[in-house]
């Protein structure tokens, strides 16, 4: 390898992979062609299912025994990987070329310390002695910002958090100085404030290093913030490729256009501006339509022209590099105003329904739960001192990161557990210590809960139709099973899934759909709360808008009362009516949601605020990074919860932040913080989100 | 860890102690001991004279007590039987009454006297557990290894051809049960008539001295049943943990693909094999019992069996608390090997 | 006349089997052509080590049920026939009657019976308990496991002492303390057979309660029907007259088990049922974390309705393939109380029996004892290998 390369890194020209099953070969990329020059980032962004990390594996020419290259080539320095030995190849990989995954803790070995781990890689590739590799692996410690770099390498990866593995991961990645990173969405099993801090690193050690990225992420404003340049894919095909500007700005694809318009950017409204879900459904692999794969789903298709032949990537005149995979693009009005979009009226809050007041909820946990004996215990405070109201027809939005405590309140509220002090009242009537066994079917029936991961939220083993009509049973609707049935069916269409689909087993539907059919049978008793906990964080971009809308639409007729709990600020910002800021069991903010998301902050929502990305190219963010990781409940800080990573509490005089816990403090209309800060300081925040003037 | 290993002592004990109580109950019902009584005395007694010669040996004595005096924490009976003679628990032949200890139980060491070898049962035990050791250790040195072999061969490219192959091995000889291994490898090593006479069909011999020849096919007997079960482990430990991510983290590396196996996935790999191994014990008894029967070498598991058909209860007893004792002491260093071999479970 | 070439013993056996060879074709025919919509039975097709598994299990159920129906033997498998004793594979009877059978197709045992016709009646007592005792294991297993799982705490902790308190025991010791003549005159066998036989009961009513507990008119009436014919089998399994326990009187009494086949049965059920409690524990560990399982609590359902109808049909999978395995391991057993003489009555033509006979001269004569050895073998690798297809096509989707 010389150092004197100056051409593109990565280059692949016209790439087809094809996995070979017992049933049918499945052509997984098709005429895929991307360019990574010297200290470039490029994006590569998708849907699940679109072949995005089926590009990084082929890349790295490890695609196991069923993945083959079948057509195209991929050149890393002008050599062409497809044709290189085994041997060749381990010598590139881990040297010039590096991976990092989504997933920290499966991709350190639980059994080797970490050192270890590091020192492996200029042991293998440079043939560095022990000591050399111990000197460098705590040079690497350091550089990804690990506090106690001795410390860590000695120890085992179990032994770290989450977001300490992942830098682990970075650093493994970078002990050998490689040409190439591919990340394959390194963020995604974190929490918001530590994927801020990690994305900002790799950004930084990028720069460092003079490292190119290849950076995989299904999340369009993280690209925004880490990349240069952006290949949209779709159903194995790259469909829009150019920088980011000219892709963010001036999209050139139907595509990239409507996945624009699925994600809740700031200015949507539910009321006024609702996102637009792209319809229909992504093709299987080996069902895609002739033509244009993105065909029937889009608004431009012409018949006859669309569905005709394959269609080419064509470049777009006058911009640098920008190519598209549509006939029509310079036909397309790409600024049109969006149609005939149905504008609702915003709902009036009705009378307080649900209504907590100091709840409290302390868990007792042996000690050591393997190993400690009997007494020995330790108390949780899962939640600490929860006080809201509740109203009829409303979203109230509550944000959190892991370990802050949401989870455990909807089990109180859903009556699996039961509080340890204060109360809930629904309908004036104490429901705190009334397990759910004890609960009258009404009361059951009325509070409802939709659940966060699709795939674990239906009975594998039990038809659709016959779990709703089971929900159905168990509250008593319907005399009959006919009268039963006819419900189901209605529940159904209720949630816009055709009939047909009482009759299917779970795993023949696709996320979306197994979402919808977990909120018919959470309404299948007229529930008048729904606790919602992150109903849409695990499917697709361009599924939850759609499912979003389905929950807002069946409030607005139903009258209910929407429990939203998420850690995604972007899309609670456009649903909610009132939002609930939470961390590690306190709450820290709540107010309406135009209070919460407009200074004063507390200093914690101003942080996550900053954290979350978001994919417009006019927002200017201020930028806040959150020192360490969260705490654990288990061990929770004395005084003020966040005064650990806490920027303003040198503005707090006497160490009042690490002796006591704050009182919440009353705001105008109603907005109130947990903190520390005097009123003037609080009043001095600056917004963190800023749309610059068009 | 000393907590640790003290807890489940403790509740080995209780273990124990249940267990012996089973089998001192089931051994010690009327029937069991009316046949005891039979086989000692003679044939033609009548029930009046069994329920004599069993209630002047202090056999009719209320259940627990006799289970006290067995643990020794009960002092044993001095009975004045209806002929006249003074029998006692702690009694032993060309004993008085008066120089008799109080207790004699399993905490005082003493086992008692085997009915059917006319013998002290410590010692029947520790010179049979001798032979049986002999046996095992060769087991284990045959097993382990191969087996582990097996296993991680197989398990390292699943699917391949050498995978498919090792796989129906181990399969086949997990289906295997020592007495049809036995049979069909005496038949075709040891048979006088048609076989190659390779081995020798009885390991009689062996207990004196063992040789290539008289002690491989009980050895190997033991050995296959067991090494296909922990085969099919090694091999599924081993495929799980060749898919998992951190396999590919070192793959991406550069790391070879010897290297990964040895340095990435064996120590992962071993951890549930590991367990397993430990876990064969009970299973292995039972291997011992029949290989010993059918090849007629006078152990551990021979002993069980001449024990058992014979109704010699202390003898029985002696061999339950034994093999118990084995089985519980394997579990608690698997449960230690596990949390020393899984850094993961970490203990304070 | 002369004795059978080895040619003509292999004609002639495969001859004898023509009604297994039939059931076989026509069960793969009928499975291959609609093997899309036979669920996981049908994808067994699929994979070849699941087939050639499925093969040997089913060629010997149906040499069991046809030999039960004196389709396949040759000759009576308890009579002896005089000049046969010990005598090698194919040799001719010495005054062969009209109607009978003129050869010993594998040969005479030592007291001069027919290897082949043991042979094939030994299958079907190996047929007939092995799968039988292993459901009710599972019934004992599941009903218990389920619980200690979903509860965990203090029920846990009991339930798997108990387990464990049994697993400790070697195998053997508890066959020789359990199976024997003394043991069943004191009614043991009896009294365990009430206990374990009861589960099938108690989880076939819960299963039925938790489903139709909100449709009393359904459930009533169900419940008493059910009830009343699995109470009805359940008496008239465990009572026997003249043993320690007779509950019902003999007009009532459907069907007598044999005292020594009871004891034989209980033991088996009882040694297996604790690694079934393990596994069902282990499973409902792991499943009553999922979503699912919350939505029905957060419903109101019963924790029965959640464990048998929400957790128990998502734990199948591992469940059947270990099933298949655990028959293997129960014929493995039967055999082994046959070989040390437990149990089962001497004459009885049953594997374990027949190679505990046969080991005596496995010196001089092979035959009697390696017929059944390699029958034992065939039957017992058929299962595992079936369960193998089966893991692989479950992990499949």
């Amino acid at each position: 390898m010389t150092d004197s390369y100056d051409g593109p890194i990565l280059e692949i020209e016209s790439l087809s992979i094809s996995f070979f099953t017992r049933l049918r070969d499945i052509p997984a990329v098709m005429d895929f062609s991307v360019k990574v020059m010297p200290g470039e980032a490029v994006g590569l962004v998708g849907e699940s299912g679109c072949g995005k990390s089926t590009v990084a594996l082929g890349v790295m020419r490890d695609l196991g025994k069923n993945g083959h290259i079948v057509g195209g080539s991929i050149k890393f320095k002008g050599q062409d990987l497809g044709a290189m030995s085994q041997d060749q190849l381990r010598s590139i990989r881990g040297s010039e070329i590096a991976m990092i995954y989504q997933e920290p803790m499966a991709s350190l070995n639980p059994a080797m310390k970490v050192g270890k781990q590091l020192m492996e890689v200029p042991m293998i590739h440079r043939g560095s002695s022990e000591k050399e590799a111990h000197a460098r692996a705590l040079q690497v410690v350091k550089d990804v910002k690990l506090p106690d770099p001795k410390r860590i390498l000695d120890a085992y990866p179990h032994q770290l958090s989450g977001g300490q593995q992942q830098r682990i991961v970075i650093a493994m990645a970078l002990m050998a100085e490689p040409s190439l990173l591919i990340l394959d969405e390194p963020t995604t099993a974190l929490d918001v404030t530590v994927e801020a801090s990690v994305v900002d690193l790799v950004k930084e050690l990028g720069k460092k290093y003079g490292t190119s990225m290849l950076f995989i992420s299904h999340n369009l404003g993280l690209v925004l913030e880490t990349c240069d340049r952006i290949c949209v894919m779709y159903s194995g095909e790259a469909v829009e490729r150019g920088s980011i500007t000219d892709v963010f700005d001036e999209m050139k694809h139907p595509y990239t256009q409507a996945l624009f318009r699925s994600i809740p950017l700031p200015g949507a409204d539910k009321n006024a501006r609702p996102l637009r879900a792209i319809p229909g459904n992504f093709p299987l692999p080996h069902e895609r339509p002739p033509g244009c794969n993105f065909g029937p789903r889009c608004d431009y298709f012409e018949a006859g022209r669309c569905d005709a032949t394959e269609i080419p990537m064509t470049d777009v005149p006058g911009q640098d590099r920008h190519a598209t995979r549509c006939l029509r693009f310079q036909e397309i009005d790409w600024h049109a105003p969006l149609g005939t979009d149905v504008q609702t009226t915003r709902s009036e809050p009705g009378d307080v329904v649900l209504k907590m007041d100091n709840l409290k909820k302390y868990y007792e946990v042996a000690a050591n739960a393997l190993f400690g004996k009997r007494g020995d215990t330790k108390v949780v405070k899962a939640n600490e001192t929860l006080s809201f109201e509740a109203r009829e027809s409303e979203t109230l939005a509550i944000v959190g990161e892991s370990g802050c405590g949401k989870s455990t309140f909807a089990k109180v509220l859903m009556g699996l557990e039961t509080a340890t002090d204060g109360q809930i009242l629904l309908d004036n009537r104490n429901i705190e210590s009334t397990s759910i066994q004890d609960r009258a079917t009404q009361t059951i029936a009325d509070v409802q809960m939709v659940f966060q991961n699709p795939f674990d939220t239906l009975n594998p083993s039990m038809g659709v139709g016959r779990q709703i009509i089971r929900a159905l049973e168990v509250f008593g609707i319907g005399n009959s099973e006919g009268e039963r049935r006819q419900r189901m069916l209605e529940l159904l269409d209720l949630v816009k899934l055709p009939r047909e689909f009482a009759e299917r087993m779970p795993r023949q539907l696709s996320g979306g759909q197994k979402q919808r059919v977990g909120i018919a049978r959470a309404f299948a008793g007229n529930a008048r709360i729904v606790v919602a906990d992150e109903p849409v964080s695990a499917l697709d971009v361009s599924v939850q808008a759609a499912v979003t809308d389905l929950l807002m639409e069946i409030q607005r007729e139903q009258k209910t009362t929407l429990l939203f709990i998420s850690h995604d600020l972007s899309i609670v910002r456009y649903l909610s009516d009132r939002v609930l800021v939470m961390y590690l069991g306190h709450v820290v903010e709540l107010g309406t949601t135009e209070q919460v998301f407009a200074p004063p902050y507390h200093p914690y929502t101003e942080a996550l605020l900053s954290a979350v990305p978001i994919a417009d190219t006019r927002v200017q963010k201020r930028h806040i990074v959150l020192e360490g990781d969260i705490p654990s409940a288990m061990d929770p800080p004395s005084g003020c919860p966040f005064q650990t990573r806490c920027r303003w509490k040198s503005r707090v005089p006497g160490h009042l932040c690490e002796q006591e816990v704050p009182p919440m403090r009353q705001m105008e209309n109603g907005h109130q913080i947990k903190c520390h800060l005097s009123d003037r300081e609080l009043a001095e925040m600056e917004p963190v989100i800023q749309i610059a003037a068009e | 860890m000393g907590l640790f290993i003290l807890r489940r002592a403790g509740v080995m004990l209780i273990t124990a102690l249940c267990l012996t109580f089973i089998v001192f109950f089931l051994a010690n019902l009327y029937p069991n001991l009316e046949k005891l009584a039979k086989t000692q005395g003679n044939f033609r007694m009548s029930e009046e004279e069994v329920a004599t010669w069993l209630g002047n040996r202090g056999y009719t004595q209320p259940l627990f007590v006799k289970y006290g005096e067995w643990l020794g924490v009960v002092p044993g009976a001095v009975i004045e039987g209806t002929d006249g003679q003074i029998r006692g628990r702690c009694i032993r032949d060309g004993m008085t009454p008066q120089e008799a200890p109080d207790y004699c139980g399993i905490l005082q060491g003493d086992w008692g006297t085997s009915t059917v070898f006319q013998d002290n049962v410590g010692g029947i035990i520790s010179t049979r557990l001798g032979l049986t050791g002999k046996l095992m250790f060769w087991v284990m040195v045959l097993m382990v290894p191969s087996a582990l072999l097996l296993g991680v061969l197989a398990g390292m490219r699943e699917g391949s051809r050498t995978d498919r192959t090792l796989s129906t091995v181990a399969i086949t000889t997990t289906a295997t049960p020592e007495y049809v291994s036995g049979v069909i490898l005496i038949a075709v090593f040891a048979s006088s008539a048609v076989g190659l006479k390779w081995f020798k069909g009885t390991a009689t011999s062996a207990m004196e001295n063992a040789t290539f020849e008289n002690f491989f096919l009980p050895v190997l007997t033991i050995s296959l049943y067991g090494m296909g079960y922990i085969a099919r482990m090694t091999r599924a430990s081993m495929a799980e943990v060749m898919t998992a991510q951190y396999i590919r983290t070192a793959r991406l590396k550069g790391v070879s693909f010897p290297n990964i196996v040895v340095k990435h996935a064996l120590r992962n790999a071993l951890i549930a094999p590991f367990t397993v191994i430990m876990l064969q014990f009970p299973w292995l008894l039972n291997g011992v019992v029949i290989v010993e029967t059918l090849f007629n070498y006078k152990g551990f598991g021979w002993t069980l069996v001449a024990a058992a058909s014979n109704n010699d209860i202390e003898l029985l007893l002696g061999v339950s608390v034994v093999s118990v004792f084995v089985v519980l002491v394997t579990q608690l260093i698997s449960d230690i090997g596990y949390v020393y071999l899984n850094p993961r479970i970490s203990v304070s | 006349m002369e004795p059978l070439s080895w040619f003509e013993i292999i004609t002639r056996v495969l001859w004898q089997f023509i009604p297994v060879w039939i059931a076989l074709i026509a069960v793969f025919v009928v499975s291959i052509r609609y093997k899309r919509r036979l669920g996981l039975y049908g994808k067994l097709f699929d994979s070849t080590i699941g087939m050639i598994g499925f093969a040997l299990v089913m060629f010997w159920v149906f040499t069991g049920i046809f030999g039960a129906m004196d389709l396949i033997v040759t000759h009576d498998a308890l009579s002896q026939v005089s000049g046969m004793k010990n005598e090698p594979p194919g040799t001719p009877l010495m005054r062969a009657e009209d109607g009978q059978y003129p050869y010993y197709l594998f040969g005479g045992d030592n007291l001069a019976r027919d290897v082949f016709s043991r042979m094939i009646k030994g299958a079907w007592v190996v047929v007939q308990i092995a799968p039988l005792a292993t459901i009710f294991a599972f019934m004992v297993g599941i009903t218990l496991g389920l619980p200690a799982g979903f509860y965990g705490g203090r029920l846990d902790t009991f339930l798997s002492f108990l387990a464990n308190l049994i697993l400790a025991f070697p195998v053997i010791l508890l066959f020789y303390l359990l199976v024997t003549p003394e043991i069943v005159a004191t009614g043991i066998p009896n009294y365990m057979a009430v206990v374990l036989f009861i589960f099938p009961i108690v989880f076939i009513a819960v299963l039925l309660n938790s489903r139709y507990r909100t449709q009393p008119r359904i459930r009533t009436p169900l419940l008493i029907g059910v009830l009343g014919i699995l109470g009805w089998l359940y008496l008239s399994l465990i009572s026997e007259s003249g043993s320690k326990v007779s509950v019902i009187p003999d007009f009532l009494d459907l069907f007598n088990v044999p005292g020594g086949i009871l004891v034989v049965f209980v033991s088996v059920v009882f040694v297996n049922s604790p690694t079934v409690f393990r596994i069902v524990r282990g499973l409902a560990l792991d499943i009553k974390t999922r979503d699912y399982v919350a939505a029905a609590q957060t419903r109101g359902e019963g924790a029965w309705y959640i464990m048998l109808w929400e957790i128990l049909p998502n734990a199948r999978g591992p469940l059947i393939v270990d099933l298949c395995l655990r028959i293997g391991y129960t014929t493995i057993l039967l055999g082994t109380l046959g070989f040390f003489g437990l149990g089962l009555p001497p004459e009885s033509p049953d594997w374990g029996t027949t190679i505990n006979d046969g080991r005596r001269l496995l010196q001089i004569y092979l035959h009697p004892a390696l017929v059944p050895a390699l029958s034992l073998l065939s039957m017992v690798l058929g299962l595992n290998l079936l369960a193998d297809g089966l893991r692989e096509e479950t992990l499949r989707d």
